[in-house]
């Protein structure tokens, strides 16, 4: 069952006839880039340089738990996939559709915090050896009680793209509450394709993210 | 005023919801309600104007108390203390709070008109921009009356000076200050570029082409990009900075692993695009005026647009000749040197074109003449000691001394401030409606000139003869009194030339004597020129169709085919978009959530620390109450029916 929308054009002239909207929205997006490649290359300089921890080589494996980050990447990217068929409903005009594709989008969203939120809660607290000591500490300043700038890049880059997943939930939340109010209209079609355009454009930093900051890891 | 108007509900407003504490000021607003709430890109452009010059005074008097110190070896006008805050201070606020957002004011006011347009993109996130960089100079200033005062630490806060282990007083505040401030006022940059870009490409007049835009226009375009690529850099640096400061981070901290050369880096990927964002628009401003007062179309116009481009695009390679002395290794320091040789042709290219524009010209000497001929040599004096430090084992001599300061201070002053000065006499007759004194125009030239020369050209000498900078005095012996009392002298006449001009601009709007200045005093050559002065509330009575570049003077002097047409009037009016108080309200958030990040440590009764985030809270809530009611009000608006002659 689709729920049509009336069809409604509002869209004012542009010189070039893209939207207002979704130029503002590419340019921050290139913004964008530069506020996460300053803070990919922060991590890279140091992980490079700060190899070791006291006298010890610092093996991130130890902190990672690479299955539980594959599996919310993979959420992550799935979610992706509801955004972009939101964005394709709405053109349609089909608003039930619609609305199940931004709560598809907003649940995986939600998932894939609840996952970085459980990882960053073990990290910070560590985890127990066999004979019930604690190891593999990683807090804002140390490893294992030493200091350390890896806690410090790596909390700060992941958390600033939670941040963002975050915003774009709400985001989300905003518009799938509006589609209740009966207002909404295919004119609406370029707010939630801006939407789609952020959204997608925080599922390609983590899927540079991930690789770089968590596989590398494994690779060497 | 014979303008009929009707209620006019635009799509987005037949579904507003019109909250009752905050309902929005009609079309008929005035006082200080239609300040408050305007929308409108000429007022925005001169609110950014008016606070800018309220910096810059305020800037230059940290000036005039950092060259009394230095009047005489031994000084104590300042402790030495005090001098670092000064200069810090003098430093962030002359980049941040005057040529920064006084190229913003000249971006606001003449952009929208030079491409036909009737605002801006986004004429609610325009006020936004302005609430916040008035909400960043507050932050900056407050930091006067806290704990440890004003920030010592430069204007490029290098690490480990902003380390809370070595503050000279105990829990100072003055860093913090600094990067809530800063972090504000990038909001407020990256907001209002987006907006110009996404205005510039999208709002032009029919037949406006990108390559009939004017080179101010082109420059706005430039910068616009410059600050939303160049600034994440700065402002990553500073949440960093944030959380090593209040959270324990180690990003700068060198005793817990942290590198503060990554700071110098970081800071100088945006510094350097920075400082072409300070000289592009003055820049701009120069290249139309020299063509009104040459009568001859500007040489190269490509050319020069080109050029800019490249200097733009340049500019984010060359960050690391901040740093040649730090020992980066031989392949990076080479490498910047190059580029940074390289990055002066298209600089002097531009040059070439003004001269180029002039030769030939039948050439008046008017006010906004004189000081862009003053922003030509000075800017060259600049560009040639920029090169000379380009040079990796001549800039081991000048690095931290007089001679740098001499450096920048003639691209800056001489470059950016003598251009936009000539923007100011060129185009306020344009928004107040009346014409300046000449006389008392040339004078503030000459006072300027001469002070400016009289204050930085010893320096050059200075810094040879090695006077460090950063330097809160000297001892006698090194023969620097003579010169540092000629500067100081200069100074001061540079800072009664300044205020007698800022009061000159100020007088403008108010006094009626003066004379009117009509549609087009200069007989000048771009599209604002066809509109009255000063310009109506919907700039354009019917949208301008455009025929070729100068289309002012060709509608004058061109012929036939190049005048610009109009579209017919419509029974649908002209759509103006409503008044709105969220921006403020948003604004207010913003600033209260800053000032609740700044004071949310204490130390409770057993010396532990404590953290109270209730008021970042609240100034969070507001913040994106503000945002909510902003969606759901949409843009609104009104109609307005203007007759054919009413430009
Ligand atoms: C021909 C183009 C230019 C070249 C080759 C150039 C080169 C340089 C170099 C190598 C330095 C570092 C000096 C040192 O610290 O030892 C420097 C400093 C500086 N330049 Fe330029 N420059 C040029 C144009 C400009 C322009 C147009 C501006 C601003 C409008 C500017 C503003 C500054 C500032 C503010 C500093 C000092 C920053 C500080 O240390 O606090 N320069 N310049
Ligand atoms: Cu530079």
């Amino acid at each position: 069952m689709s729920e049509a929308v009336a069809l409604d054009h509002h869209e004012p002239v542009t010189s070039t006839g893209i939207p207002n909207k979704k130029v503002l929205m590419w340019a921050f997006l290139g913004s964008d880039c530069m506020f996460f490649g300053t803070l990919i290359s922060t991590h890279l300089i140091y992980r490079k340089i700060s190899a070791t921890v006291g006298s010890n080589y610092l093996d991130i494996r130890d902190i990672f738990d690479i299955e539980l980050t594959s599996f919310s990447t993979f959420i992550l990217l799935a979610s992706s996939l509801f955004m972009a068929l939101a964005v394709s409903a709405i053109h349609k005009g089909n608003l039930n559709s619609t609305r199940w594709m931004l709560f598809g989008t907003i649940i995986f969203g939600l998932i894939f915090l609840a996952c970085q939120v459980y990882e960053f809660t073990h990290f910070v607290h560590g985890k127990l050896d066999e004979s019930g000591n604690l190891v593999h500490q990683l807090t804002l300043s140390s490893y294992q009680g030493e200091p350390h700038v890896f806690g410090s890049t790596f909390y700060v880059l992941t958390g600033t793209h939670g941040t963002h997943v975050a915003i774009g939930v709400f985001w989300l939340l905003g518009w799938l509450v509006y589609s209740f109010t009966g207002k909404m209209s295919t004119a609406h079609a370029i707010d939630i394709e801006c939407c789609g355009l952020y959204w997608h454009f925080v599922d390609i930093v983590w899927i540079i993210i991930f690789p770089v900051i968590y596989l590398m890891e494994y690779a060497l | 005023m014979a303008i009929e108007s009707i209620k006019y509900a635009a799509p987005e407003t037949e579904t507003a919801v019109k909250t009752k504490a905050f309902p929005r000021p009609g079309q008929h607003t005035s006082g200080i309600i239609d300040w408050l709430t305007t929308i409108d890109h000429k007022k925005i452009g001169f609110l950014y104007g008016l606070t800018a010059l309220f910096f810059l005074l305020l800037g230059g008097l940290e000036a005039l108390l950092i060259r009394s110190q230095l009047w005489d070896h031994n000084m104590s006008v300042l402790t030495n203390r005090q001098y670092n805050q000064m200069f810090t201070m003098h430093g962030t606020t002359m980049v941040f709070l005057v040529i920064m957002p006084l190229s913003a004011a000249f971006f606001n006011f003449i952009m929208p008109l030079q491409i036909g347009a009737r605002d801006v993109a986004f004429p609610r996130m325009n006020t936004l921009s302005l609430w916040c960089f008035i909400a960043g100079g507050i932050t900056l200033n407050l930091s006067w009356f806290f704990t440890g005062g004003s920030p010592a630490i430069g204007w490029f806060g290098y690490a480990p000076l902003t380390d809370t282990r070595f503050a000279e007083v105990i829990g100072d505040m003055g860093p913090d200050f600094w990067v809530f401030s800063l972090q504000i006022l990038g909001i407020a940059s990256l907001l209002a570029s987006f907006n110009f870009i996404t205005t510039i490409i999208n709002m032009r007049a029919p037949g406006m082409t990108m390559m009939r835009l004017p080179v101010f226009t082109w420059m706005t375009l430039i910068v616009s990009f410059l600050i939303i690529l160049a600034f994440p850099a700065i402002t990553i640096a500073l949440a960093e900075l944030m959380f090593d400061r209040t959270y324990g981070t180690n990003f700068f901290d060198f005793l817990e692993g942290g590198k503060p050369h990554l700071w110098q880096h970081l800071f100088w990927i945006f510094g350097h695009p920075e400082v072409y964002i300070l000289i592009l628009p003055a820049m701009g401003i120069v290249s139309e005026i020299i063509p009104v007062f040459s009568r001859k179309p500007l040489f190269g116009y490509g050319l020069i647009i080109f050029s800019g481009a490249i200097i733009g695009f340049m500019g984010f390679a060359v960050w690391s000749h901040h740093m040649f002395t730090t020992g980066m290794g031989i392949v990076a320091t080479s490498a910047f040197s190059i580029l940074t040789m390289l990055i002066a042709i298209p600089t002097g290219v531009k040059i070439f074109n003004w001269i180029g524009t002039m030769w030939g010209g039948r050439i008046r000497f008017d006010t906004p003449m004189l000081f862009s001929l003053g922003f030509i040599t000075m800017f060259m004096i600049g560009g040639f000691t920029g090169i000379m430090h380009s040079s990796v084992p001549v800039d081991a001599q000048h690095q931290d001394s007089y001679f740098v300061v001499a450096h920048f201070h003639y691209v800056l002053i001489g470059g950016a401030l003598f251009g936009l000065f000539a923007g100011f006499y060129f185009w306020l007759p344009k928004m107040s409606g009346r014409m300046m004194n000449e006389k008392l125009g040339k004078l503030v030239f000459t006072l300027m000139f001469i002070g400016f020369n009289l204050t930085f050209f010893p320096m050059h000498y200075l810094g040879m003869i090695g006077q460090p900078r950063r330097t809160h005095t000297y001892n006698e012996g090194h023969g620097f009194e003579t010169w540092n009392q000629v500067a100081t002298i200069g100074a001061m006449i540079l800072g009664i030339g300044i205020a007698i001009g800022v009061y000159q601009f100020v007088n403008s709007f108010f006094n009626k004597k003066l004379k009117p200045a009509g549609k087009n005093p200069w007989d000048a050559r771009t599209l604002e020129w066809t509109l009255s002065s000063p310009v109506k509330e919907y700039n354009f009575a019917r949208n301008p169709i455009i025929k070729s570049r100068d289309q002012a003077w060709e509608n004058k002097y061109g012929s036939r085919d190049n005048h610009s047409e109009k579209e017919p009037l419509d029974d649908h009016g002209v759509h103006m978009p409503d008044r709105s108080w969220c921006p403020l309200i948003t604004g207010i958030g913003l600033f209260v959530l800053v000032l609740g990040m700044l004071f949310h440590q204490g130390i409770d009764a057993s010396g532990e620390l404590v953290r109270d985030y209730t008021f970042a809270l609240i100034g969070g809530v507001v913040f994106v109450l503000g945002i909510i009611m902003w969606a759901i009000e949409g843009p609104g608006g009104y109609h307005l029916f203007p007759k054919e002659s009413e430009e």
